[in-house]
């Protein structure tokens, strides 16, 4: 086969995609092979699917129906804070489930903030146990991240079209036609796979928020298979039911989204015309602020419930937010090393198999992983003093496919624009990569380390597997103070977690965007 | 030699320790905990045994299980600490343990003839709720006739709301299900485990959780905080006895069984109750700390023996998952 001219090979992209499949399907064949016979499938499995199935998709429309409106506000107005809102927007992304809940219920619970203005004026207390509560912590979580990456989408398209169409006296509804839909059609399939993917692998928001066994999902089905029958057997093919649900929505979702670009631009400062009236100066607002409020009442809760316990921390808490900041650091700069390449190869050559891969990290259950490799490592070498750097590994493997879907769109555009002009310029490899590649996908690159550092922070998945005492991580430290009661010091380390995550969220996405404005 | 001592070595972390015998215990990780009982734990047991305990967080109860059964015979643990009865029968049909070899006086409210097996600390399970509470309930049938909210652990991800299923068994027997049938209306939130859950209730999202007899006595000696307090019933209350055993492929059988004795002695089980805030299995010649006066009695100890409990479980969590899922 003939090579198509490309300024940066595929191969590497290619490696790290195999790399990434075999560490998440090796891992499940190993879980699969030391599995005596198991039980198979249950009545019960058949209900946990179907609630997983619909919590996931009624998420999914939520959170990114809601996000188009809110990125579109956002893309259009320019005021003070705007960019503290969103940073802020990552937050609820990347708190322990368990503290995010706490801070939901805090403002939405049965007697939390809302149900006591309502019970002030003679109303009934909110309800929030259900089908309902399960979705509105999953768009609390996914609505940020939704958001963000609509958000992209609407940079994406160079601000000389805006100005041309303003020049034309587009109206809001041309502009729509002509610009905003071709983008949002590229850019919504894949924001709705990566969270319909993160809702199905939910486990203790769709437990607990759902109040009781009628909220079963996939994930519970297989830590009980782990936990507590020690059925390898069916822990693995419940894993791999979840892996092939995530892995043909993904799937789905590429194929549909059109990967023509936006053409190009001289990365000129966006401005936009056509929202200049009372109409839809009132209406961004009113989205920006209900969403505001919406984000970060609970992050509030959080910060007031968390303060006076942060005086109760001692040398353990600081050595495991130590920790944490270490692994997130490693894991950040594991991720990169794989989704530039993956990125690229992407950009350069359409290949779904390698987004695929990268998407599969949002479906494997963390559990399985750990235990796949635990199986794996432990003939070799003692799990325990690699429990750091596999945890890295595992939550960047775990970021992947929130880098792949924030970098591929700008790594598209900038092959088509810049590609061709490259290679008759004889610029292909490392110039390339230096000089045109990596400069104009810096804001991008940001982004998604940054995403990558906070998930790392907050993750307690495969930690929990190879923890030793000497090494525990900040989530799991807070796990273990309400466990042993101390729920103010729990609430305080849970703020300190906090802040880490939006600090190292903060500092990189920043760092990526010293030119934008975003 | 053990590969983690190798790795340990190798990383100059701690290599005087090689030539010091090392007793490895895996257990949960509220034990070893900055405020659970494994740093006082370690320094009395090191400064007898002239070894390097080494104590290794590893989940919950049923996880410890399950590592164990991940590592088999291949295990670096010596000894497992933290199961409790529920779990027993089947870690003992792992065949992965030994005889723990352990005599002590237990001051446990039944007798204990487990040879595999011995008994650290225990306590009864209780709903908690705020001492201001008007009309507390007094039996399973009340809770379910009240108006009273409760938040519950799932039996497939937690020990405690696995305990509470023995619970209504052990009181109920087959009327179980119309039991759970008339409480799911009570019944919150169910939660992955027990942090969440009594997150939720001090939060307000319930009047009670599903806990400890001895949790009222965390925040009466702790915090001073006296708002606390467990509803007594009247069918008695299901009791949860965690316990430690040897692991057969142990290379420092000596001392596994030397911490076996020490486990059940005055110097481990005097810190017990204000660490790990249960019973302790040998009350102490100083007896239990102030404020342990106030904990409610239960008129009966349930308990099912280890291999009812584990015949039981299945139909018993078919019948909660069937209750419930209405």
């Amino acid at each position: 086969m003939a090579r198509r001219a490309e300024p940066i090979s595929a191969l590497p992209g290619a490696g790290a995609a195999l790399i990434v499949a075999a560490l998440i399907l090796g891992t499940l064949a190993a879980v699969a092979l030391r599995a005596e016979a198991g039980r198979g499938f249950a009545a019960s499995d058949w209900a946990a699917l179907r609630f997983t199935l619909t919590q996931a998709v009624l998420s999914a429309i939520m959170s990114v129906g809601l996000a188009i409106g809110l990125a579109r506000a956002l893309a259009r107005r320019r005021f003070l804070g705007r960019s503290a809102l969103i940073t802020l927007l990552g937050a609820p992304f990347i708190l322990p489930v368990i503290v995010a809940i706490l801070g939901l219920l805090t403002v939405f619970g049965r007697a939390g903030w809302i149900s006591q203005v309502l019970m002030f004026f003679g109303l009934e207390p909110l309800q929030i146990y259900g089908l309902h509560g399960v979705v509105l912590a999953h768009v609390f979580f996914n609505l940020p991240l939704a958001t963000r990456l609509i958000l992209q989408g609407w940079q994406e398209i160079p601000a000389e079209r805006f100005r041309l169409a303003a020049q034309v006296n587009a109206g809001p509804g041309a502009m729509w036609q002509l610009l905003e839909a071709p983008m949002l059609k590229r850019v919504v399939p894949g924001a709705l796979a990566v969270v319909f993917a993160i809702c199905l692998s939910s486990f203790a928001v769709a437990l607990t928020l759902g109040g009781g066994p009628r909220a079963t999902t996939i994930e519970l089905a297989i830590y009980q298979a782990f936990r507590f029958d020690f059925d390898l057997g069916r822990a693995a093919l419940l894993s791999a039911l979840q892996l092939g649900l995530t892995g043909s929505a993904a799937f789905v979702a590429l194929r549909v989204s059109d990967s023509e670009g936006v053409g190009a631009g001289l990365d000129r400062v966006l401005r936009r015309w056509d929202g200049d009236n009372h109409l839809a100066r009132g209406l961004d607002t009113a989205w920006i602020v209900c969403a505001a409020l919406f984000l970060i009442l609970p992050l509030a809760a959080v910060v007031v419930a968390g303060i006076s316990g942060l005086f109760l921390l001692n040398a353990g808490v600081w050595m495991a937010a130590l920790t944490s900041v270490l692994v997130s650091a490693l894991s950040t700069l594991l991720l990169l090393c794989l989704a530039l390449p993956m990125a690229a190869a992407v950009a350069t050559r359409r290949s779904t198999l390698i987004e695929v891969a990268g998407i599969l990290g949002l479906a494997a259950s963390p559990l399985v992983i750990g235990t796949g490799l635990f199986i794996v490592i432990y003939p070799f070498a003692d799990p325990f003093a690699l429990a750091l750097p596999v945890t890295a590994l595992v939550n960047a493997v775990m970021a992947l496919p929130f880098a792949l879907r924030i970098l591929v769109p700008r790594a598209r555009e900038v092959m088509m624009r810049y590609g061709r002009l490259s290679l008759s310029l004889n610029m292909a490899g490392g110039p390339f990569l230096w000089r045109v590649f990596l400069p104009r996908m810096r804001a991008q690159i940001g982004f998604a380390a940054g995403l990558a550092a906070a998930l790392s922070m907050g993750d307690l998945g495969v930690i929990t597997l190879f923890a030793d005492p000497d090494v525990a991580t900040l989530p799991l430290q807070v796990y273990r103070l309400m466990g042993a009661y101390q729920m103010e010091a729990a609430a305080g380390a849970a703020l300190l977690l906090l802040v880490l995550s939006m600090g190292a969220f903060w500092i990189l996405d920043r760092g990526g965007r010293w030119h934008a404005e975003a | 030699m053990k590969y983690s001592v190798f790795a340990a070595a190798v990383l100059g972390a701690s290599a005087a320790y090689a030539d010091t015998p090392e007793l490895t215990v895996y257990t949960y990780d509220s034990f070893v905990s900055d405020w659970g009982p494994g740093p006082a734990v370690e320094k009395a047991f090191e400064a007898q045994c002239g070894c390097d305990l080494k104590l290794v967080g590893a989940g919950d109860g049923a996880a410890l299980l399950a590592r164990v059964k991940l590592e088999g015979a291949r295990s670096d643990a010596d000894v497992v600490l933290g199961l409790d009865t529920n779990l027993t029968a089947a870690a003992a049909a792992t065949g992965l343990f030994a005889e723990h070899g352990a005599t002590a006086d237990y001051s446990l409210p039944l007798a204990w003839e487990d040879a595999t097996f011995a008994p650290y600390d225990w306590g009864y399970f209780a709903f908690v709720h705020n001492a201001d509470a008007v009309a507390v309930p007094t039996d399973f049938k009340a809770l379910a006739a009240s108006d009273m909210k409760i938040v519950i652990q799932d039996p497939r991800s937690s020990t405690p709301g696995l305990g509470l299923l023995m619970w209504v068994k052990a009181a109920y027997g087959d009327e179980a299900p119309a039991v759970w049938a008339d409480l799911a209306d009570n019944v919150v939130t169910v939660t992955k485990g027990w942090s969440e859950a009594y997150g939720l209730f001090l939060d307000g999202e319930a009047d009670m959780v599903l806990s400890y007899t001895t949790s009222p006595a965390y925040h009466l000696i702790a915090e001073d905080d006296a708002t606390k307090a467990a509803a007594a019933f009247d069918e008695g209350h299901y009791m949860q006895v965690e316990v430690a055993g040897i692991l057969a492929a142990s290379d420092q059988p000596e001392l596994a069984r030397d911490f076996m004795q020490f486990m059940v002695s005055e110097e481990f089980q005097s810190v017990i109750p204000t660490t790990n805030w249960m019973y302790p299995s040998v009350t102490p010649a100083s007896g239990l700390p102030e404020g342990f006066e106030t904990l409610i009695t239960p008129v009966k100890s349930l308990l099912l023996p280890a291999t009812e409990a584990a015949a039981l479980r299945d139909s018993a969590l078919g019948e909660w998952l069937d209750a419930l899922s209405r």
